[in-house]
């Protein structure tokens, strides 16, 4: 069995999944770990379910995660918590976001996508759509930054391996410097919004 | 120096390391950052253009590599049909500089319209082909694949396939090679393609492929690991998914690792020898399989085994022949092969989660191509809608359903017309986008105007090529890396000779709607202009509901399949985080209930 840390994070197209994978895996990088990724860019980012495979440890070949074996799933929206539930292992942690975003052509319940989370993850963390848009407003933006929210509270809850002192160093290495303020400031807000 | 790099960032890398001084490409997933990053990393030193076609490109690419310069062209794996020409005589020709095509797969597939595997290609134009299974691998094989393009004088193929495009690692990255200044087109008779020089030059191909076959058995990048009787060829990713079968199962066998074409037949042998059965795993088509079978069969009997190797794989049904391999699908077929229960590492669940309903890609909201299909659909709902390549192809989702057909790239314009042929009774509509009306849409309203078809034009001109992440063409007044005047679609047609041309604002649903009923009635080829910037592009002020004056009809909802618009509570309800201000739901509101808020 890999002994790969696997973190999967799912959400829809222009949440910003491609980007906080980007994050994950470069402050891997920085405490010189290895890892892979696999994203989905192109046709399917047009407001289509998206993932992002993130693995790291020594010993990974494949890029996409063996379903079952997650220890994180990262889900930016409840329905896509549940379509990406399959990739969990038996004792994974699921961050959620509980602010639905209904598919144009079905709707689906909520209700029973968070009830099923909770009789089934031992440890879950529903960040709620109050604590989100709380932080959005701290930051002063709009829904551009959700992806570091989220990151920020993965990583205050203890699910993901990195400070939010290293997520801040992998913004700082990946995007330009306009950018920095906003998404770091983005990534205290999630901290926050952990304990919210 | 270690870089967490994408594998189409890898390639670019790997293209500037070895000193690559022209570089063009059109847009295609998942192909496009190849140029794209070479457009942010490179120092000045590589030209580089997205070109309006496949085409175009590689015949630029060929021009820079007679000229004696390293050169590149990318594409996604359908655009190498359409650079197909200059692909099947090129290699006939030769080059002087090294000349990388890279052409990227897509297994399953994600964002395309065909299956099709490019290392056919490869067989069929003769030309040898690198396929790598990780972003490391794609960074050091285009070094590879330019130096061994100078040696052979040939162009040379660089396959990688979508979960290597997209999919970053950590790649150690080399020092940049010092290439020399390029010794600049020397005339001469070999430049120029002729029956005689082909059949010359066919002899020298044959007696190449050979040689590199040869040299591909010694290649680093193909090899043989383990031993036993039973052995395992794959390449591509599925290479990367094997071995993580074979580590989750805690078992080795005999792999062969196939990176190239021509292939390598003596390393393959080597594979071959001892082994009672082989089992193969690559996506797409069964290329490694039937080389293997084509072994067996001309060198079966010196491998010793009068009953020979039992070859596995697509063919016999031991693998899918069609979609993506994933790593449960290759560690099924791997087990059931060695004859072991499947991995461990995919345990039973008891909860099954519940239901929850698909989410393909759809128009954004705000898209103003949702807004043109609306127009035209109110206008002239009993038509025939032909559909083109790009975000618009969306336009087939429910409630609009306005794209009947859809083949290839500029195929909307040319289908539209031979199906008028048969029903000159009905009207037949042709959306094209603006991007891919350059690439390849103009010679069919050529063609249209040329043999007098009754059809309608509609242009629906965002301003960007959208689908692939917003590249510039030469309507936008951008290039790759500078700008340059903009080439005015109407004036083209206009000058083509199609003479009623209206132009519209999609988003003023009225006025559209006019443009099509006015263009409707008429004979011959008419073209609407529908012209709104991309919604990922422009901010607007967004709109919302007046609960109070909502009757709950549902039209806003049921009309325009926008994702920013839902019923909450009973009441049409828009999402502030999705919309994008465009205003359409404000236009066909019945009871004028929703308005610009903020």
């Amino acid at each position: 069995m890999s002994s790969a840390l696997n973190i999967m994070i799912a959400g829809i197209g222009g949440q910003g999944i491609v980007l906080a994978s980007k994050i994950i895996a470069q402050a891997a990088l920085a405490r010189g770990l290895h890892v892979r990724t696999a994203e989905t860019i192109g046709m399917a980012q047009r407001g289509g379910s998206v993932a992002s495979h993130v693995r790291i440890g020594n010993e990974i070949h494949s890029p996409l995660i063996p379903r079952g074996t997650a220890r994180v799933l990262l889900a930016f929206e409840p329905a896509e918590a549940i379509r990406h539930f399959p990739y969990l292992s038996a004792d994974g942690a699921v961050i959620v976001c509980d602010m639905a975003i209904q598919p144009t052509a079905d709707a689906y319940s909520v209700d029973a996508a968070l009830s099923f989370l909770k009789e089934n993850v031992r440890h879950l963390k529903i960040i709620s759509g109050a604590a989100l848009r709380r932080a959005m407003e701290s930051v002063k933006t709009a829904n551009m930054i959700m992806n570091m929210i989220m990151l920020g509270a993965a990583s205050e809850c203890g699910a993901l391996p990195f400070s939010a002192d290293e997520l801040a160093a992998a913004i700082r290495a990946l995007l330009p410097e306009k950018y920095w303020g906003i998404n770091i400031s983005a990534i205290c807000a999630g901290r926050k919004a952990c304990h919210d | 120096m270690k870089k967490l790099l994408m594998g189409n960032e890898a390639i670019a890398y790997g293209a500037l390391h070895a000193g690559v001084r022209v570089a063009a490409g059109y847009p295609g997933t998942p192909s496009t950052e190849i140029l794209e990053t070479l457009a942010k990393i490179h120092d000045g030193s590589v030209y580089l253009e997205w070109s309006v076609n496949e085409k175009s490109a590689l015949e630029i690419a060929a021009g820079a590599a007679y000229a004696g310069a390293r050169a590149m062209v990318t594409m996604k794996q359908v655009g190498l049909n359409v650079a197909s020409d200059p692909l099947m005589s090129l290699n006939y020709v030769g080059v002087k500089g090294g000349l990388v095509i890279v052409a990227a797969d897509d297994p399953g597939p994600i964002s395309s319209q065909t299956e099709q595997d490019t290392r056919h290609f490869a067989q069929f134009a003769k030309m040898a082909l690198f396929d790598p299974s990780t972003p490391e691998e794609a960074y050091a094989m285009t070094a590879d694949a330019f130096a061994f393009s100078e040696k052979y004088g040939q162009p040379v193929l660089l396959r990688p396939a979508t979960r290597v495009c997209h999919s970053r690692a950590d790649v150690e990255l080399a020092a940049p090679l010092r290439v020399s200044a390029p010794e600049g087109f020397v005339k001469d008779p070999r430049w120029v393609i002729f029956p005689r020089l082909t059949f010359a030059n066919h002899i020298r191909l044959e007696q190449k492929l050979v040689e590199m076959s040869e040299e591909f058995s010694r290649y680093p990048k193909n090899y043989v690991t383990g031993g036993g009787t039973l052995g395992i060829a794959a390449g591509g990713v599925s290479y990367a998914y094997v071995n993580e079968a074979l580590q989750n199962l805690g078992v080795s066998c005999k792999l062969l690792k196939v990176s190239s074409y021509p292939f390598p037949r003596d390393l393959a042998l080597a594979f071959l020898d001892g082994l009672e059965e082989a089992l193969v795993i690559e996506e797409l088509d069964p290329v490694i399989e039937m080389e293997l079978l084509r072994l067996m069969g001309s060198a079966g009997q010196s491998l010793g085994r009068s009953s020979g190797v039992k070859i596995k794989g697509k063919l016999t049904g031991h693998t899918a022949n069609a979609g993506e391999n994933s790593p449960e699908s290759v560690s099924a077929a791997v087990a059931s092969f060695l004859k072991l229960n499947a991995a461990p590492s995919q345990p039973e669940r008891l909860a099954r989660p519940p239901d929850v309903p698909a989410r393909p890609p759809i128009l954004c909201a705000g898209c103003p191509h949702r807004a043109s299909f609306l127009a035209v659909k109110e206008a002239a709902d009993n038509a025939v809608f032909c559909g083109d390549i790009g975000c618009y192809t969306l336009g087939n989702a429910k409630p609009l359903d306005m794209v009947d057909t859809c083949l290839c790239m500029g195929a909307g314009i040319t289908v539209a017309q031979g199906l008028h042929r048969v029903e000159p009774h009905k009207t037949h509509f042709a959306f094209i986008g603006d991007s891919t009306f350059f690439h390849s849409g103009i010679p069919g309203i050529i063609n249209a105007v040329y043999n007098q078809t009754d059809i309608i034009v509609a242009v629906l001109d965002n301003a960007t090529t959208a689908m692939t992440g917003g590249q510039p063409h030469p309507g936008t007044g951008k290039t790759l890396t500078g700008s340059s005047p903009p080439i005015d679609i109407g004036k083209i047609l206009e000058a083509i000779g199609v003479t009623d041309i209206v132009r519209a604002d999609p988003l003023d649903h009225a006025a559209a709607k006019a443009a099509v009923t006015k263009v409707l009635p008429l004979t011959g080829v008419r073209a609407i202009l529908f012209a709104s910037p991309c919604a990922a592009k422009i901010k607007k002020p967004i709109y919302a509901v007046d609960a109070e004056k909502c009757r709950s009809c549902e039209i806003c909802v049921a009309k325009l399949g926008c994702p920013a618009l839902t019923m909450q509570n009973g009441k049409a309800d828009i999402q502030r985080a999705l919309c994008a201000g465009c205003g359409l739901c404000g236009q066909i509101c019945p009871f004028h209930a929703i308005g610009g808020a903020l």
